[in-house]
């Protein structure tokens, strides 16, 4: 009897609250979303995490525009995905990218313990809302009459109000907080240019400029390490962000298939000639040169006339 | 589409949240793993908003985005407060509650 009545007032449900293509979405989103949740606790970078956020997020506010929710979907893409992520973000550039968890455990058995209170806690919640009598949905249709937007409007200017208004003190605070926090005073007066250069001398490292990155190399390219005198790739030249991120050393293994200390070789094979080149400039060699290369430039030209 | 599927997922997503806070060393993470359970927790309010037919349900949901945002901005200020001090961005290194 009640099993009968219950499935009249699902049948009813359903047909008052049908949307077409719903079960499709619903299943795309919802595995979409659960794998790249699954991506976010996995991965071990931190900006990976970020970005599978990013597209939980999105599929969440998919999610909230089927199901009647236009005004916060699109609060959800605007303050979730394009304002608190991009505050992540750029934390996180700030902290450094390239920071990556350690797997070391501090508390033994932690992760094991971990996963089994998770799947503890999964079917916990799934036995409470498999318990609960949750019938169908009713439908947004009649709140959303006017336009979902004036319908919330009504509620939080009406029957929220209050809460409304400390938001704006919470908002307040929060930004005071903000500011606060991240301020730092100076304990120290500012380093001068001059302390800055005796500093630098007296660590007794470079106290030049480090070398450019693609000297001597084939690209100029920011990730190409500078080569020096003996041939040996300089790590010093490449950004350390860069320099964690892709093995730079490989960098001068050319394309076609010789080996990491061939291609050194013959880079510094190459530069030795030019600099013999360079080096006995007779007359001979420099006009040779300018018949070989017509770009030379316009001074030698009238060197080699005089 | 039955409310159910839509708290299932619910459930399933502020339960990887959780976990992540378990899991994770990295103090950035551990943030967005709670930003999930939140977004979670959005879910389950925009889900009984449309299971009764009325709108406060979002507007519940429109409160905790608020409040999350407040959070999010006063906890990466405090992140970034810890960073400056310590170097470091990871939950076990600033066990000790002292200067």
């Amino acid at each position: 009897m009640t099993r009968a009545i219950t499935a009249a007032g699902v049948l009813a449900g359903q047909v008052a609250d049908k949307q077409s293509g719903e079960p499709f979405f619903f299943w795309l989103l919802a595995i979409v979303s659960v794998l790249a949740a699954l991506g976010m606790i996995f991965m071990r970078r931190a900006v990976h995490s970020a970005l599978l956020l990013a597209t939980v997020m999105l599929c969440l506010a998919a999610l909230y525009a089927i199901e009647g929710a236009p005004f916060l979907a699109f609060v959800q893409v605007i303050v979730y995905t394009g304002a608190v992520l991009m505050l992540f973000l750029f934390v996180l550039m700030l902290v450094g990218v390239s920071s990556t968890d350690s797997l070391v455990e501090t508390i033994r058995g932690q992760r094991l313990w971990a996963g089994i209170a998770a799947i503890g806690f999964l079917a916990l919640l799934v036995a409470g809302l498999g318990n609960a009598a949750l019938g169908d949905s009713a439908g947004l249709a009649k709140a959303n009459a006017d336009g979902n937007v004036i319908g919330l409007a009504r509620l939080l200017f009406k029957d929220y109000v209050f809460a409304f208004e400390a938001t704006s003190a919470l908002l307040i605070t929060a930004a005071l907080g903000a500011m606060v926090l991240a301020h730092r005073e100076r304990t120290t007066p500012k380093p001068t240019q001059r302390e800055l250069s005796q500093r630098r001398f007296a660590s007794g490292g470079d106290p030049g400029p480090l070398p450019i990155s693609g000297t001597y190399a084939r690209h100029n390219a920011v990730d190409m390490p500078a080569l020096l005198p003996d041939g040996s790739p300089s790590e010093l030249s490449v950004s350390p962000v860069i320099a964690a991120r892709t093995d730079t050393s490989v960098r001068h293994t050319d394309l076609e298939g010789a080996s990491e200390t061939d291609v050194i070789a013959a880079d510094v094979a190459a530069v030795r000639r030019t600099t013999e080149d360079a080096a006995d400039a007779g007359d001979e060699s420099r006009a040779a040169y300018k018949a070989a290369g017509p770009a030379a430039g316009p001074a030698t030209g009238t060197e080699g006339e005089a | 589409m039955s409310p159910g599927h839509y708290l299932a997922l619910s459930a399933i997503l502020f339960t990887i949240g959780a976990l992540g806070v378990l899991v994770r060393r990295n103090a950035i993470v551990v943030f967005m793993c709670v930003e999930l359970m939140l977004n979670a927790a959005n879910l389950a309010f925009v889900s009984f908003a449309r299971m009764h037919g009325n709108l406060d349900g979002q507007i519940i949901a429109f409160f905790v985005m608020v409040v999350a945002a407040a959070e999010v901005v006063v906890g990466l200020a405090i992140l970034m407060t810890i960073f400056r001090t310590r170097k470091s961005a990871s939950v076990d290194d600033a066990n000790l509650l002292k200067y």
